[in-house]
């Protein structure tokens, strides 16, 4: 029961109660993504810095009422903290694995395109913007597509440190990109610039069709 | 007095040294000095803040901290901050000569952002020294000071170490004194907001944002916190609160 739909692909799931959360696998090789992003990189954001924070959920949920709930619950009903802190930054960082692929990148197609060129005007436009916000938090945090349902566009939105756009229930996530120092700096020191340019030549377009679509099908049901 | 020779007067009160002192921001200048052409040129060239050179060479904190990290640190993190923050400046000017309120109020993020960010460093840099010539630990009044708030120097790193290793995100942990209390005080802060915005003079901080040690200590921040202190310079944190002190 507790592989809930969801509207994404992926979920971090328990088979029962009483298991632990679980690093999910990435869904490429880890030099999969290179030159663009390093193999490098790869073992240090997913091998450790992933793994700590799902580590250190698992430590913070066991024993305690928390260790009952969905990650997304945890998210949710969390005050700020470490629990809010590591859950959080365990469900970005799968969104995120999934907002990019190998062969991937360029423009995208279909209905998220439509979206985008209705949205902000032409496709250039939404590129310069997403650069623009990504490469311009101050500090630690996260760029990301959403579907607002209130205003029925796509935005882009940025959050702060381990800040999430799933505590905001308006926001339908469709891509993110992580811009703490962790995500670039081995591959990009300082130029998180360049690293944004890496971004695009690694976008997955799929998954953020399907989570558009996702969010489609979720309006279609209740209606 | 003519306005001219008033804002003349204005300005050279409110003229400090290019060589600013590295525990202090200067505040914009009064209101209404850029509207008078004559003074707008003199006061753009006094805004302009400048990268302060390392009291040491890149490679001299090795091998706690690598040549590599600090060339980046200095010649590109501190250098950006005080690139933006005089952009972020000359922008502020520009509006408060047009007495464009919500242009002003637009620049103040980044004038706190990479002001925090010139002074936080500025800060870092005399903090930290090279192996062979730190001292091993603090002495005098600093060492009274830290034994009767943590009992030792050793408890006072151990408390120091865990908090700032917690920070979330980036952000700094500082060693401060409470003016009020004549006290010191550990407090971490977040992004670069200065201390000075928690009300502390700031004595010794030491910054975890990640391009300060992941070159070398990944995502292993406990590492670096463990090692920094084989190079914390306490002779210059010791002046800094003889400075602070009444």
């Amino acid at each position: 029961s507790f592989i809930r739909p969801s509207l994404i692909t992926f979920s971090i799931f328990r088979i029962c109660r009483s298991m632990s959360f679980v690093l999910p696998d990435l869904p490429y090789a880890k030099d999969a993504l290179a030159p663009h992003i390093s193999e490098e990189t790869l073992n240090f954001h997913y091998g450790a810095h992933h793994r700590t924070y799902v580590t250190n959920l698992n430590n913070l949920v066991k024993d305690t009422p928390n260790q009952d709930k969905s990650l997304e619950e945890i998210i949710r009903t969390a005050s700020p903290g470490p629990l809010f802190n590591n859950a959080a930054q365990v469900w970005n960082h799968t969104f995120y694995w999934n907002s990019l692929a190998p062969n991937a990148g360029g423009e995208p197609q279909g209905a998220i395109r439509d979206k985008i060129i209705e949205n902000f005007g032409s496709f250039e436009t939404f590129k310069q913007e997403f650069s623009k916000k990504a490469t311009g938090h101050f500090a630690s945090g996260w760029a990301w597509l959403v579907l607002n349902s209130e205003t029925k566009k796509v935005e882009i939105v940025d959050t702060h440190d381990a800040g999430t756009v799933l505590t905001d229930p308006k926001y339908h996530p469709l891509l993110t990109c992580d811009v703490w120092e962790h995500a670039y700096y081995i591959d990009y020191r300082n130029a998180r610039a360049k690293y944004l340019d890496a971004w695009w030549s690694l976008v997955n377009w799929k998954f953020a069709e399907h989570n558009l679509h996702a969010v489609y099908e979720l309006k279609r049901r209740k209606s | 007095m003519s306005f001219v020779s008033k804002a003349f007067s204005r300005a050279a009160r409110a003229f400090t040294p290019a060589v600013r002192p590295i525990t202090s921001v200067a505040s914009p200048l009064a209101p209404g000095v850029f509207s008078d052409p004559l003074v707008a040129g003199f006061a753009t060239a006094m805004q302009s803040y400048t990268l302060p050179d390392l009291p040491y060479d890149y490679a001299a904190l090795e091998p706690v901290i690598s040549a590599d990290i600090m060339k980046l640190h200095h010649q590109k993190h501190h250098a950006a901050y005080v690139n933006n923050l005089n952009a972020a400046l000359e922008k502020y000017a520009a509006a408060e000569a047009k007495r464009d309120l919500q242009g002003m109020i637009q620049q103040q993020s980044a004038i706190k952002f990479n002001g925090g960010g010139h002074v936080n460093h500025s800060i870092f840099w005399t903090n930290l020294t090279p192996k062979g010539q730190a001292s091993s630990a603090p002495s005098g009044k600093l060492a009274k000071a830290i034994e009767t708030e943590w009992g030792s120097v050793d408890k006072f790193i151990s408390t120091f170490n865990t908090q700032t290793g917690a920070i979330q995100g980036s952000g700094w942990g500082w060693l401060g004194l409470n003016k009020e209390s004549g006290r010191l005080q550990i407090h971490t802060m977040a992004n670069q907001d200065p201390l000075s915005t928690a009300g502390l003079v700031p004595l010794l901080g030491i910054d975890v944002w990640e391009h300060a040690y992941y070159l070398q200590y990944k995502n292993a921040r406990p590492d670096y916190l463990k090692a920094i202190w084989q190079i914390v310079n306490w002779k210059n944190v010791e002046e800094r609160l003889t400075q602070a002190s009444p």
